[in-house]
């Protein structure tokens, strides 16, 4: 009989489900914005995701959860740090993974690993906007834009503007200026994410720059975003295919439930 | 008779202010600063001129002042809002030795001469944490206007405590806090604790010297007055003319170039 577990992870702007069997297949996925009512809505999704998998919900067996609200988890039986999370599913959808660059609606997180996807140093951004999600919803917000146009509008550009603000707040005069100046939206779009990306090169010198890199987090699911990376690295970097870059953590959370379940059953034996 | 005129053009207002030879303010006026820099300086300038009764020749000096101080283009001169600021204070308080201005981008620490020249000062203006912009973000999160915000937290009795230093996070942790049942004053009070805060910290970095007089948009809220006055526990000038301290400024050094002129011989 097959083994199911869940990953749920509770970002600051979504929240992610995954069912996983146990050959670590994904078998459903689901997301939901997050809101406030986090206990709520990890139910929520993870429902979902069990609707998509055609599985009851005592199908599965383990649940791990991930998150900056994974202790709002109720249903799950354990919960580990996203850094751990985004660690396992990174090395297993690319197993040379030894730099991850993480970048949420409202943090950013470098984090180099060790042996067995084990985190070996990280540096993360929580307190400022400017290098997260966030910073470029407001900049594409103030243009009038929503946050799924971000990554198609960049793509029509050419040429980035140089944003030279920090803050998330204040690149709204700043955007001003360059629209009433005849500035293409896409190419301040464009710049913004320039800068971010310029933000997150310099947390990951900071945990040291080895090869393989691998992206996590929703906004990296724009193919420029990543092009930008590559570019600023001067290394490749491997992105997950599709919307599978924004479940990275909640994958990886799936898989330490297996894990646990496979530890706790030999355990059992013993 | 002769005036002088300051027009100060702010992140969010611009204002101007006349005065007569005797240093007295004759007219004042407020615009939004909006998209159009020079019209906005045209039009306080033109509101002030109006409502003081007085023909553009009649004010024989203007100096621009504020973040867009190079867009007064009927200007004679500019001077920095530092500099107007610690002028248009003294003037009001002559006892003023710190003075906090807080605007709707930036907030700053003045240290100032007994003279009302400079001596130090502190701004934070590469991040909106602690500026009129964290209430901005407050007051849109929980739907009130802006002159309401101070009222209203003052009714608080158990203020949350605001843990995130981004305005734009705080926007969340506002209605994280409204979702865990909190009171909207009690809130309001935590938001204002938090700037008052911030506050402290950029005026102890010029150091703390009585008297201090609080000039600026946000002056005009009183939650941020006592907020502020219990964070430093020391009492705070605050003149109805708060917002209009940089204008008052730069129309007092417009006055100077005009009275130096008269009489060169007097300077030196």
């Amino acid at each position: 009989m097959t083994t199911y577990t869940a990953g749920i992870d509770v970002g600051s702007t979504y929240t992610k489900a995954v069912v996983l069997d146990d050959d670590l297949e994904m078998v459903g996925r689901a997301m939901r914005p997050t809101g406030f009512k986090l206990t709520q809505i990890a139910g929520e999704t993870l429902a979902a995701a069990l609707e998509a998998a055609g599985l009851p919900r005592d199908a599965v067996r383990y649940t791990v959860a991930t998150g900056f609200g994974r202790h709002q988890v109720e249903l799950s039986d354990v919960q580990v740090t996203d850094l751990t999370a985004a660690a396992r599913g990174a090395t297993h959808l690319f197993p040379g993974t030894r730099t991850i660059l993480d970048v949420g609606g409202q943090t950013m997180k470098a984090s180099r690993l060790g042996v067995g996807a084990k985190v070996k140093s990280f540096r993360l951004n929580d307190k400022c906007a400017a290098g997260t999600g966030a910073f470029l919803e407001k900049t594409a917000r103030y243009m009038g834009f929503s946050t799924e146009e971000i990554g198609p509008l960049v793509s029509t550009s050419k040429d980035p503007i140089a944003i030279s603000g920090v803050c998330a707040v204040f690149a709204e005069s700043e955007v001003i200026n360059h629209l009433s100046q005849g500035v293409a939206p896409a190419d301040i779009m464009h710049g913004a994410v320039v800068s971010l990306v310029g933000r997150s090169v310099q947390l990951l010198r900071r945990v040291g720059l080895e090869p393989e890199f691998t992206l996590v987090g929703g906004i990296l699911r724009f193919e420029r975003m990543a092009a930008v990376v590559r570019d600023q690295l001067k290394s490749d970097v491997n992105v997950a295919p599709g919307d599978l870059v924004q479940f990275t953590a909640a994958l990886g959370a799936a898989i330490l439930g297996q894990r646990r379940l496979q530890q706790l059953g030999d355990a059992a034996v013993a | 008779m002769a005036y002088a005129a300051g027009v100060d053009v702010g992140s969010t207002q611009t204002k101007a202010v006349i005065v007569d030879e005797g240093r007295r303010i004759v007219s004042r006026s407020l615009t939004m600063t909006g998209a159009n820099v020079i019209r906005a300086a045209e039009e306080a300038f033109q509101e002030a001129l109006r409502s003081g009764d007085l023909r553009e020749e009649e004010v024989e000096y203007v100096v621009g002042t504020g973040y867009g101080r190079y867009k007064v283009t009927f200007g004679n001169t500019q001077v920095t809002e530092i500099s107007c600021h610690g002028r248009g204070a003294v003037h009001m308080f002559p006892q003023t030795r710190t003075v906090v201005d807080m605007g709707g981008q930036d907030t700053k620490a003045i240290r100032v001469a007994p003279t009302g020249e400079i001596v130090d000062f502190c701004m934070n203006d590469k991040c909106a944490a602690g500026t009129g912009r964290f209430l901005g973000a407050a007051s849109s999160a929980l739907d009130i206007p802006l002159d309401e915000l101070g009222p209203t937290a003052l009714r608080g009795q158990r203020p949350v405590k605001i843990s995130t230093t981004c305005t734009v996070f705080a926007e969340s942790e506002v209605l994280s806090w409204l979702g865990k049942g909190k009171k909207i004053e009690d809130i309001l009070l935590g938001v204002h604790q938090s700037i008052a805060g911030r506050s402290t910290g950029l005026l102890r970095r010029v150091g703390l010297e009585e008297e201090i007089t609080f000039t600026g948009g946000v002056a005009k809220n009183v939650a941020m007055i006592e907020t502020l006055q219990h964070s430093l526990g020391l009492k705070v000038n605050v003149s109805d003319d708060s917002h209009y301290m940089g204008a008052l400024g730069a129309a007092l050094f417009a006055l100077d170039h005009i009275l130096t002129a008269r009489h060169p011989a007097k300077t030196g």
